[in-house]
């Protein structure tokens, strides 16, 4: 069965006198390369040009502060344990007073590290958050030197309050909706129990 | 006597700087060249059009770590890059450049030496390099590095014998002169020997491409199959000379074509430019011009000689020997054949 027409069918037959010679075998295989020199490069030069991404796309992760500029995360580790590659692991601690302005609530992350190198950036994490507090983005990755140099700390995580990054076209409002379905207990919704109502919507 | 000393001196050297200025930007140009056919862009990154990229490559080959391997021959080990580069500079010689310059009031050739025997100089000097290849790759001992050396020196024997009768021909064609300056300016009124031999030079070509192991003929560092071939134990800068005596080779070999088969420093018209523009002989506008159309055609082989590459897969070992003696070999005698019998009717022949 053939399933596209470029296929050729090999035969083993002796060479024609013509194709001995091969000078004009080796002329048309140059000209095929030679009409090569005026195609369209396929190249992209990288740090001056990008290709087009996706809004959507899933790259390196943020942790989101609210609008007064304090963290969301609450260290549940609903994340963690969405997480398929076990990329995520966390300490939590208590906020202690005056810290109202740092921590949005009562408990928070201590530390929070996502290894870049196990993260298949599936996006579940973000899924599972009840909090609205993890949203993978449209940055790449940094190139390291050292593997240690992929754990990405609260240092690499948390956005600067005063450099937001936009999450929007993650955060839709269908997003929201479909977190907020009546018996969809994040992280269980991929079970097969819950799988026919999360799909519902 | 000190300004002949001089003059050949500066000639030496400029001979010699040019070679290593073409070999490297060769190496820049093979690179862009596949890249163009394989519609990439290939290095831009180092200076403008990646005009540095060669000096970084060198610089970058200087610095790795020098391996010569504890089993191998310590003294052959370093002959063989050597004599390779050696061999492959020394070609250079008898390579007539331009026309002869009146500079001071004195007329000066720009060529190292016009020895009467220049064509068999350069196929003495190219027999000599491939032992450099045998050695280094002997001298390894290692089993890829040996069936490289010998396969080169195999390839390089067979065809230089096609070569040889190919030149032949050519030079009965030219009078029987051995120089090449000589072959160069019989070509100034009339036409090009490609017009008289086009056989030969399909064949000389060929071989050429073989005797420089260039694809598709690359089978002495065939990297399929020999790891890499004669080269496999070398680092740093001894392989830097390997590769780097290549690309001379392929620019020696290119000059070489030019003037047995286009030329040279001629080209059609030449004297009708010089008539208009004024130039008398002797004057520096006509060495000029005349090394520009020489430099033309030797680039314009160059950039063949990588479009094949980049086009044609490897040859197998025994299509290899089968084109270089059962084609080749009798073509170039049919060739000769011809040759000899046409000049001799036209009574140019005496025995």
């Amino acid at each position: 069965m053939k399933l596209t027409n470029r296929s050729k069918v090999v035969s083993n037959k002796e060479q024609t006198g013509m194709e001995k010679l091969y000078l004009p075998g080796i002329l048309k295989g140059m000209l095929i390369t030679g009409s090569h020199l005026f195609k369209r490069r396929a190249t992209v030069k990288y740090p001056e040009e990008t290709r087009p991404m996706a809004g959507v796309y899933r790259g390196w992760h943020v942790l989101k502060r609210d609008e007064n500029g304090a963290e969301r995360c609450t260290a549940c580790g609903l994340c963690a344990v969405a997480c398929p590659a076990e990329a995520i692991t966390m300490e939590s601690a208590e906020r202690k007073k005056g810290e109202e302005n740092l921590y949005r609530e009562e408990k928070y992350a201590k530390t929070y590290e996502i290894n870049m190198l196990r993260c298949i950036f599936c996006g579940l994490c973000e899924e599972a958050c009840p909090k609205e507090a993890i949203f993978l983005t449209d940055r790449l990755v940094d190139t390291e030197y050292e593997r240690e140099d992929f754990v990405y700390g609260k240092s690499k995580l948390v956005e600067k309050v005063d450099k937001r990054i936009d999450v929007t076209k993650r955060q839709t409002l269908e997003v929201a909706a479909f977190k907020k379905l009546p018996g969809l207990k994040h992280n269980e919704v991929w079970s097969g129990k819950n799988l026919n109502k999360g799909n519902k919507h | 006597m000190l300004t002949f000393i001089i003059y050949k001196a500066i000639i030496c050297v400029a001979v010699f700087a040019l070679s290593l200025a073409v070999a490297a930007y060769s190496t820049l140009w093979e690179r862009k060249l596949s890249a163009l056919l394989q519609d990439r862009v290939g290095p831009d990154r180092a200076g403008p059009f990646g005009l540095l990229q060669p000096l970084a490559d060198g610089g970058k080959m200087f610095f790795k770590e020098e391996i010569i391997p504890n089993v191998s021959n310590k003294f052959l080990f370093i002959l063989g890059p050597s004599l390779f580069m050696l061999t492959a500079l020394m070609t250079g010689s008898v390579i007539p450049w331009c026309k002869d310059v009146y500079v001071a009031g004195k007329l000066y050739s720009v060529q190292i030496t016009d020895i009467n025997i220049g064509v068999l100089f350069l196929f003495g000097v190219v027999s000599i390099g491939v032992y450099g290849i045998m050695i280094g790759g002997w001298a390894s001992n290692n089993k890829y590095a040996l069936l490289g050396a010998i396969r080169a020196s195999s390839q390089m024997i067979s065809y230089e014998i096609a070569m040889g009768i190919a030149v032949i021909a050519l030079i009965i064609t030219s009078g029987g002169t051995l120089s090449l300056r000589e072959i160069v300016e019989q070509q100034d009124a009339g036409v090009a020997n490609v017009v008289w031999q086009p056989l030969g030079f399909i064949i000389f070509f060929v071989c050429a491409l073989a005797e420089t192991n260039r694809a598709p003929f690359d089978l002495p560092e065939c990297e399929a199959e020999l790891v890499g071939g004669y080269h496999t134990e070398y680092s740093s800068m001894k392989l830097g000379l390997f590769l780097f005596a290549e690309y001379i080779n392929m620019f020696i070999s290119s000059a070489v074509m030019a003037a047995f088969y286009f030329g040279g420093y001629n080209f059609p018209f030449a004297q009708e430019l010089y008539d208009a523009m004024g130039l008398a002989d002797g004057s520096k506008w006509i060495a000029i011009i005349g090394f520009g159309a020489y430099f033309t055609k030797i680039a314009i082989f160059i950039s063949v000689f990588m479009w094949i590459r980049w086009t044609l897969p490897r040859f197998r070992y025994d299509q290899l020997m089968n084109l270089g003696w059962r084609y080749l070999l009798p073509l170039s005698l049919l060739n000769l054949g011809i040759t000899v019998a046409v000049e001799f009717f036209r009574g140019h022949l005496h025995f």
